[in-house]
């Protein structure tokens, strides 16, 4: 089983492309199943399910942050997809903050992003951009050629070595090139011990633990503060 | 890379009968229209050209660039125009453009005043350099697209999917980029546009049927057509600006 990490942000286009991949995949007899980690609530398990009928769980962090929440289940996921006997695991990931990637070395990592965001969106978006294996840009369709272009040019500036590909969420055009990347990637052995590409924060404050209440008194852990004049005095 | 040819090789029907057009070649310069009814698979021939298809799309064709299929992503192969292709940053036309030359190692301010020049030679109302992309009516954001793909995207494959309708000189536009040395493929249901492509390939039922070149008589033909239109657009224009059409000489 090939297991591959998909991020992004909301609305990017993942799940679409996701399931244009699988499509394609089953044309050549290959077998999908997939995992959506979200924070609060989700459908797009019921997606996979019910437009592919493939096997499709969700796990949803609820009150836990949601990138600790994906990295400490990522093993217990994959154990899963190789039960359902199938020839590639997509996880699909989202509610993470830009500040984290869930991707892991050694397992191929798929960022997703739209040609919306802004020309600043490729410089924003961290280590979830920089350290994908695969780029893949959406809503080409609705964008101009030179934008589209230009949009190319600013991702590549920020992560040098990925490949970049135009899919089209809507129609599919484009999910040939993942298709044929999809070859050259490794079969998933035992996660543990694997690193993740980039670490994630210490967050351990009293927020953490459900504290809603403003103010320093209600604030207890690993706490840090704007480094502005009246604190530092 | 340097393109010589593209070749379109058949697949099959939706049925999965095999195409009767067995192949399509083209070279540089060459303009091909597609033509069929909704839904006999235009857009999907385009589809097929903008993923190099090797036998592993719906239609099972296969695309040879120099008579070999591509095995690696085309990036940079081919660019795309359609009717839904909007602008969606915030910026002037010229720091589009100096954007656009930026991304692509070009020097843009040497570039501006031909792109202007063919981006108004390509549409009515005139687009200034200060406007901001915004503003620029559906006509203007195609002349800008089609100046700025001919001169400033290096890609040598130009795909169009129904843009007839975009109030733009279209006869104008398809000489421009072809006459870049581009290969241009347009899906179009334009008689005009149709006549104004040295070969048509008609499409139906999902296949390629029949390639046609225009013949002696068609392009006289075509002629008559394109007379006819610009009396079409002129009244058009007339009427939209507001005046009347007592001061047009009958034809
Ligand atoms: N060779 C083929 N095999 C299987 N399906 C096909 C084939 N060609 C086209 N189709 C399917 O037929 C449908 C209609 O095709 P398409 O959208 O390309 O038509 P069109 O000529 O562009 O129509 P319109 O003029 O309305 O834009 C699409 O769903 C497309 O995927
Ligand atoms: N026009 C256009 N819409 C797209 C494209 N890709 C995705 N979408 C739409 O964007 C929306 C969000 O897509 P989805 O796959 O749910 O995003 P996710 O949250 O990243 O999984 C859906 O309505 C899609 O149909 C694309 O390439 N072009
Ligand atoms: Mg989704
Ligand atoms: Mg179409």
């Amino acid at each position: 089983m090939k297991l591959v990490t998909i991020a992004g942000a909301p609305s990017a286009g993942k799940t679409a492309v996701t399931l244009h991949l699988i499509r394609q995949l089953d044309k050549d007899g290959k077998r999908s199943a997939a995992v959506k980690f979200d924070t609060l609530g989700t459908t797009d398990d019921q997606i996979y399910r019910e437009r592919l009928g493939i096997p499709a769980i969700q796990g949803l962090s609820d009150y836990l942050c949601p990138d600790h929440y994906f990295v400490s289940n990522l093993e217990e996921a994959c154990a899963w997809g190789k039960k359902q006997e199938v020839d590639f695991l997509f996880v699909e990931t989202a509610g993470l903050c830009y500040r984290c990637a869930p991707h892991v070395k050694g397992v191929p990592a798929i960022t997703i992003i739209d040609n919306l965001g802004g020309m600043e969106a490729p410089r924003k978006m961290g280590p979830a951009l920089i350290l994908a294996d695969v780029v893949v840009v959406t809503k080409s369709d609705i964008v101009s050629q030179a934008e589209k272009e230009v949009f190319a040019h600013r991702i590549s500036q920020v992560n040098k070595t990925a490949r970049i590909v135009h899919v089209n969420g809507l129609t599919g055009t484009g999910v040939l090139h993942l298709r044929r990347i999809s070859e050259t990637w490794p079969e998933a052995n035992a996660l543990e011990g694997l690193s993740l590409r980039y670490s994630m924060p210490a967050s351990i404050c009293s927020y953490c633990t459900g504290e809603t209440r403003i103010g320093k008194r209600f604030q207890s852990g690993n706490v840090e503060k704007l480094l502005l004049e009246e604190n530092a005095a | 890379m340097i393109i010589e040819t593209v070749t379109i090789l058949a697949g099959h029907d939706k049925q999965g009968n095999p195409e009767p057009s067995e192949r399509v070649d083209l070279r540089p310069g060459d303009s091909l229209a597609l033509v069929g009814p909704t839904g006999s698979g235009k857009s999907e021939l385009l589809s097929d050209i903008e993923q190099a298809a090797c036998g592993d799309t719906r239609s099972g064709r296969t695309i040879l660039i120099n008579g070999e299929p591509l095995t690696k992503a085309p990036s940079g192969m081919v660019a795309t125009l359609s009717q839904k292709t909007n602008f969606v940053m915030d910026a002037s036309v010229e720091q589009f453009i100096l954007l656009h030359a930026e991304s692509k190692g070009r020097d843009g301010g040497s570039l501006m005043a031909p792109l202007m020049k063919m981006t108004n030679s390509l549409c009515g109302e005139s687009v200034s350099q200060e406007m901001s992309l915004q503003v620029l009516s559906g006509g203007q954001s195609r002349a800008l697209m089609i100046a700025d793909i001919a001169l400033l995207s290096d890609t040598p494959i130009v795909l169009i999917d129904e843009v007839e309708n975009a109030g733009i000189h279209k006869f104008k536009a398809l000489e421009v980029l072809a006459g870049h040395n581009k290969i241009v493929i347009s899906a179009t249901h334009d008689p005009v546009l149709i006549l104004m492509n040295n070969t048509r390939l008609v499409m139906r039922n999902g296949a390629m049927t029949a390639l046609l070149y225009a013949t002696k008589n068609e392009r006289r033909h075509a002629e008559n057509l394109k007379h006819m239109d610009d009396i079409l657009m002129r009244a058009r224009e007339d009427l939209r600006m507001g005046r009347t059409l007592e001061m047009q000489e009958e034809t």
